[in-house]
């Protein structure tokens, strides 16, 4: 590795030179780095709270009648996709709760515990009492129970629209962050409201979580081609959440110009200084092809050049953009403590950001390699 | 005697606003292990021609035979490597390479052929850097040494590959008298020990004299040639 071996000295030799290149490259890909991770944890942090704990497919009746039979099938099919997390049968409908003198509209929500907890989280959401077990306990949100004034143990009087009244037990509390839902969920068992509203075995709609999120429009298409049936309707979250994914898209689009930019000043800053080195190293260039090294041997050594100062100089912008990513969480922490943003490194963006800066410094080495091919021994030792 | 450099009606014409021919229809050739020296006055063509016969530079016109093997129409890559097996260059300036130590420097064109064993060339190194008397700076960056050092390097570079040919061109011109005695002492003794075929550019006539060959150029032609 002749070539390699000349390329460290020349770079050990002009010291300066070199650690200021390092330098800038390092500051160019940090914030390449620090960019890039805070606009993809910020995005993610967005995604979660619209999408973390909701369905991100729902499947509901499309005819008149509100309800679906023969759902068991349906959901053992959709299962059978492999590309769902949860899939959950729901029987819900609106009603009211008796508070003094007026009615308070709720939504009553049966499901399965386990399967929608698998949704909506609702285990960790519960802050006080337990699930509800039996058929004649329901788990109401915070903000409902703190305007009905109610105790775990208490009784919750439904009122349905045909005017019966039937009485529950709060067997808890859950609070889901989202207070429209604490407000107005009532949850209990799927047999408990297909009891309560008279759907017998029907349900009113199935709710499905996918791992990858950014495929849900693709697994609900996949869905409906699998079921080919026009009474039901199938949504996904992207298609009700159009501004928040151009949003997205939005600042995707402004971190791959920024990256874009980085990178291209890494290639001219590094193809700067190596041509400035060819220059330099001229007369060592000449003389060792006075002594036989072939051109292809002479013009590695730049290319090698370019590679040693792109992998120093991306290592060392990669450890001080994680670390400027740690300092912004530290600097911006609320005033309890907690972050800001949700930091989420993702690590294939790191190893992709460094891979292609390693690539482009190497490409950064091609313009110097190529123009010390045309060097001449003899041209360095007429000159003297 | 074989001959180990042969010029055959090389002429050279630098291409330009107006072309300059500085070699006319040469034909020299040298024995191998003779020890030759070409003089002659600045601009009469003598480095050109020197640098011809390295292969650094391309005839015009006329061929060119090192070792046997016919350069005209030789790819870069093929001179370079018939340079480095065939060729030490000693020149007037050492042009050693600042970046590396005398020892590197001096091993450098064996690293590049890649053909003999560290250890062997490493021995052959040192028994350089004992004759030439720079054993003690051997260690020492290029830069850092005086003049004549970095010269004596120069020339156990040239030496290192065991070459055929040494070409020098002025080695001693940058180099006190004490130096320059020294110096071509130490040629002689390779001479004779490897039977190194030498062909050293001066303008020096006491420096030619001590040769066993004198080629004289003007204005491009050879004007004199004698052998002892």
């Amino acid at each position: 590795m002749l070539s390699f071996r000349i390329a460290v000295r020349f770079l050990r030799s002009g010291r300066t030179q070199t650690l200021l290149i390092v330098t800038g490259i390092a500051v160019a890909v940090s914030i390449q780095v620090f960019v890039g991770l805070l606009i993809g944890s910020l995005q993610k942090s967005l995604v979660d709270r619209t999408i973390g704990n909701s369905p991100h497919i729902t499947i509901s009746s499309a005819t008149d009648i509100a309800t679906m039979r023969d759902w068991e099938k349906l959901v053992d099919r959709i299962e059978q996709l492999g590309n769902t997390k949860a899939v959950s049968a729901s029987a819900s409908a609106n009603a009211f709760v008796r508070n003094g003198e007026t009615d308070l509209p709720v939504l009553v929500r049966g499901f399965d515990f386990e399967n929608a907890d698998r949704i909506y989280n609702i285990r960790s959401s519960i802050y006080e009492g337990r699930p509800y077990q039996s058929q004649r306990e329901v788990l109401v949100g915070r903000d409902l129970r703190e305007e009905l004034e109610l105790d775990i143990s208490d009784k919750l009087g439904v009122l349905l629209p045909n005017g019966a009244v039937n009485t529950f037990t709060i067997s808890g509390s859950y609070d889901l962050g989202v207070s429209s839902i604490n407000k107005s969920w009532v949850m209990a068992n799927l047999k408990t409201t297909q009891g309560l509203f008279g759907f017998g075995g029907r349900i009113t709609s199935i709710e499905i979580a996918v791992d990858e999120v950014f495929e849900a429009d693709m697994i609900a298409y996949e869905i409906q081609q699998l079921l080919n049936d026009k009474s039901i309707r199938i949504e996904n979250w992207k298609e009700l959440n159009e501004e928040l994914l151009s949003g997205l898209d939005g600042q995707r689009i402004s971190s791959t110009v920024i990256q874009a930019v980085i990178i291209l000043s890494v290639v001219i800053a590094i193809a700067s200084v190596l041509a400035v080195s060819v220059l330099q190293k001229s007369r060592q260039i000449g003389i060792l092809k006075a002594m036989g090294i072939k051109d292809r041997t002479a013009s590695l050594i730049f290319i090698y050049q370019g590679f040693l100062i792109g992998l120093a100089g991306s290592i060392l912008g990669i450890a001080l953009g994680l670390g400027l990513l740690y300092a912004f969480n530290i600097f911006t922490a609320n005033p309890e403590g907690t972050a800001l943003i949700d930091l989420y490194i993702d690590y294939s963006f790191v190893l992709r950001s460094w891979f292609i800066v390693l690539l482009a410094s190497i490409l950064a080495g091609v313009i110097p390699a190529r123009k010390s091919l045309q060097l001449n021994p003899i041209d360095v030792i007429r000159e003297g | 005697m074989n001959n180990v450099v042969e010029l055959q009606s090389v002429d050279k014409v630098y291409r330009g606003v107006i072309d300059t021919q500085v070699l006319f229809g040469i034909n020299l050739s040298f024995e191998e292990g003779s020890f030759n020296s070409i003089i002659g006055e600045s601009g009469s063509g003598k480095s050109t021609l020197l640098n011809i016969i390295g292969t650094l530079d391309k005839p015009t016109r006329g061929e060119v035979f090192i070792d046997g093997n016919r350069t005209n129409g030789l790819s870069r890559g093929k001179l370079a490597e018939l340079r480095n097996r065939t060729t030490g260059f000693v020149f007037q300036f050492h042009y050693l390479l600042p970046e590396f130590t005398a020892r590197e420097n001096v091993l450098m064109p064996s690293v590049i052929s890649r053909k003999e064993p560290a250890e062997l060339v490493a021995d052959r190194a040192d028994e350089l850097f004992e004759m030439l008397g720079i054993s003690t700076v051997k260690n020492n960056l290029a830069t850092k040494m005086s003049g004549g050092e970095q010269q004596r390097t120069a020339i156990a570079r040239a030496l290192i590959n065991n070459p055929r040919i040494v070409l020098a061109d002025e080695p001693t011109g940058n180099l006190d008298s004490e130096n320059t005695t020294t110096i071509y002492k130490r040629f002689r003794q390779i001479n004779e020990r490897y039977r190194t075929t030498f062909i050293i550019i001066t303008h020096d006539r006491r420096i030619a004299e001590e040769t066993d060959r004198i080629v004289e150029i003007k204005d491009g032609r050879i004007v004199v040639d004698i052998k002892k």
